[in-house]
């Protein structure tokens, strides 16, 4: 018997055509594959970090030590590493990419935007051993000789400008990292700016805007949930970057506010130890190492999905 | 009785800034017929378009339109979709600058100014002259940070809220929205958002106020509410109304210029919007000079 769906039958499950049985089917699928993998990884990082977990439980966070031979394993210097090197890097990347995101978007003649644009992508398209291979070479030893000297000279006072210049240390993990996550940010930003109504643009153009109060004062606020998540994803970047780091930072655990010293992050101790792991518990340690990144990078992205959200829905004017 | 020719408002194509209608007496009667004595203050241009052409690279949109636009009077612009309407409405405005290959050529006098000239600052002339859209589009603030927007802009911040009041006023809408001033205005229906922008031009007080289709969007209410509106608006500012709704022009428009697509220039492929008649709206409707005219405001258009 045909009858009409009832008002409250409308909100169960829409699938009614093959077609769209398939979509929801694959995507559906690919979420709850993507979801799995997560959930493995997470847990197999953690079965593999237990006999480290056992041992030292949460003072391995603020423990310092890590040493093989006496089988004393901490996190707080790496923790320290990874926090410095990752945040100062968002810090100088963000402004950078956000500002060249707008120079394509809103400022840049068609004609100029397309060979620029292209030059940051390929910015990204580097592989992150010949930037480390290039730090090595180039980068420290010129961060080294000048630029931390003079740094250390007008700057000293700040603890982070203080102490001896070296070519293997933060700072060039900074510049590094920097490099790594402006591409993406960029990127990110530009198709958020894109993503900015003409319409809503026009209409400030209309009240006599210039160019620079239509970005104030519409694309940036329009914009803001975009750009968070463009910032988080760069920050997951840096969080993670191992190889052109371990190149660079020198590889001692050490617990100083000075940029200029060598030190060690979470990822790069993790991949620099791993192979040459000398016992199990020194393995179930870096381990341990891998689930406080895993975990960092887990509240950053939660954290940022919670303002996109709230960001989101401001915009849209529903609280 | 009159003939034809001699009641178009359309100036001779290379007529000097000012010479438009002023020159035509005989125009002025067939207006002055539908008002009041009071009303019937003489025409006088505010801005003049002459031999104005705007092509989009190689398509000309616009070819060789002069007209004058009149002092608190609404101006209608009617005409097929794709004549070039709010391609002439954005040269008055410089808003087609921000068209990339949009260009544009001719003069269009602002008070006497061309606001192509050098030295003119496009944001000066967008500032004089507001504009309203086809789609409401207010910004995703509050309604009150709306209306500022442009005050805001222009450093007119002493007495902000009674400014932002006075233009929520102007525009019909301050007893709607004046207990949710804090509120985003996207929460607003379509036609309170359309009066909102509407304020928002207000606010920047502007002296001639072009307006590309402002109530297609909307449902017959608010597009009533809008045309109320515009018919109090006519005495404080002048009206320029793009509208594709030939009712809306008969009901609101002092004066009418019909546009339709033709050939210009030789080839005969070559296609651009051409102003084929501009006059009072009542003669326009009832009498129109122009074959073509007469079709399209007796539906036999196309
Ligand atoms: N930004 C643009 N780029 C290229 N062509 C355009 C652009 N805007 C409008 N046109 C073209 O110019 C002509 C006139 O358009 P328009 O001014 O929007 O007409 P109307 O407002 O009368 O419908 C149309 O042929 C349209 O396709
Ligand atoms: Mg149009």
């Amino acid at each position: 018997m045909a009858r009409l769906p009832l008002p409250a039958r409308r909100r169960s499950w829409p699938v009614r055509h093959p077609g769209d049985l398939a979509m929801h089917g694959i995507a559906g699928l690919a979420a709850a594959g993507t979801i799995l993998v997560l959930v493995l990884l997470t847990v197999q990082v953690f079965r593999q970090a237990r006999p480290a977990i056992s041992r030292f439980g949460a003072a391995f966070v603020w423990s310092t030590d890590w040493n093989p031979v006496t089988n004393a394993f901490g996190a707080r210097d790496l923790i320290w590493g990874t926090a410095v090197t990752s945040l100062a890097a968002v810090l100088a990347a963000v402004p950078l990419a956000v500002a060249a995101a707008l120079f394509l978007t809103e400022l840049a003649p068609a004609r100029a935007a397309a060979p620029i644009r292209t030059l940051v992508e390929l910015l990204a398209a580097i592989p992150s051993v010949v930037l480390g291979l290039w730090g090595i070479l180039v980068l420290g030893p010129v961060l080294a000789q000048h630029v931390e000297p003079w740094l250390g000279s007008t700057l000293g006072f700040i603890p982070l400008f203080s102490g001896a210049p070296s070519p293997a240390g933060l700072l060039p993990a900074c510049v590094i990292l920097t490099i790594m996550v402006v591409p993406i940010v960029a990127a990110i930003s530009r198709e958020v700016f894109l993503t900015v109504p003409a319409d809503l643009k026009d209409g400030a153009y209309a009240l006599g805007a210039t160019r620079w109060e239509v970005v104030r004062g519409v694309v940036l606020p329009h914009s803001a949930a975009g750009l968070t998540a463009a910032v988080i994803l760069g920050l997951g970047r840096a969080l993670g970057e191992a190889i052109a780091v371990t190149q660079v930072i020198g590889g001692t655990a050490a617990f100083h506010a000075s940029l200029f010293g060598p030190a060690d992050t979470l990822a790069s101790r993790i991949a620099s130890q791993y192979q040459g792991a000398v016992s199990d518990i020194q393995i179930a340690s870096i381990a341990f190492l891998a689930a406080i990144l895993l975990v960092f990078s887990l509240v950053a992205n939660v954290g940022a999905g919670l303002v996109v959200g709230r960001l989101q829905r401001r915009r849209l004017g529903v609280r | 009785m009159k003939t034809r020719s001699e009641t178009s408002l359309t100036p001779a194509r290379d007529a000097a800034p000012s010479e438009g209608l002023l020159s035509q007496p005989a125009a002025l009667d067939v207006l002055f017929e539908q008002r009041s004595p009071a009303e019937a203050e003489p025409l006088e241009p505010v801005l003049e378009a002459r031999a104005v052409t705007v092509r989009y690279g190689a398509a000309v949109a616009v070819s060789d339109v002069s007209l004058d636009v009149h002092r608190n009077r609404v101006t209608a612009f009617i005409g097929p979709s794709g004549c070039g309407k709010t391609t002439l409405l954005r040269t008055f405005n410089r808003m087609n600058d921000l068209v990339p290959g949009a260009v544009v050529s001719g003069r269009v006098a602002y008070h006497g100014v061309d606001v192509n000239g050098a030295g003119v600052d496009p944001i000066e002339v967008r500032r004089r002259i507001g504009m309203v859209f086809q789609r409401p589009n207010p910004f995703p603030k509050s309604v009150f940070d709306n209306v500022a927007f442009g005050l805001r802009l222009h450093g007119l911040k002493d007495d902000l809220s009674g400014r932002v009041e006075e233009a929520l006023r102007r525009a019909a809408l301050w007893d709607e929205v004046k207990d949710r001033l804090g509120k985003n205005a996207l929460g607003l229906s379509g036609g309170q958002q359309q009066r909102l922008c509407i304020a928002r031009a207000l606010a920047v007080e502007p002296d001639l106020l072009l307006m590309d289709e402002p109530a297609s969007a909307l449902d017959p209410i608010s597009t009533t509410r809008i045309e109320d509106l515009l018919r109090e608006l006519r005495s404080q500012v002048t009206i320029v109304i793009v509208t594709h709704n030939m009712q809306q022009a008969a009901r609101v428009a002092d004066l009418t210029a019909f546009f339709s697509v033709e050939p210009t220039g030789g080839d005969e492929h070559e296609r651009g919007g051409v102003l084929i008649e501009y006059g009072p709206t009542e003669q326009l409707f009832t009498r129109p000079a122009d074959r073509r005219t007469e079709d399209y405001v007796t539906g036999r258009f196309g």
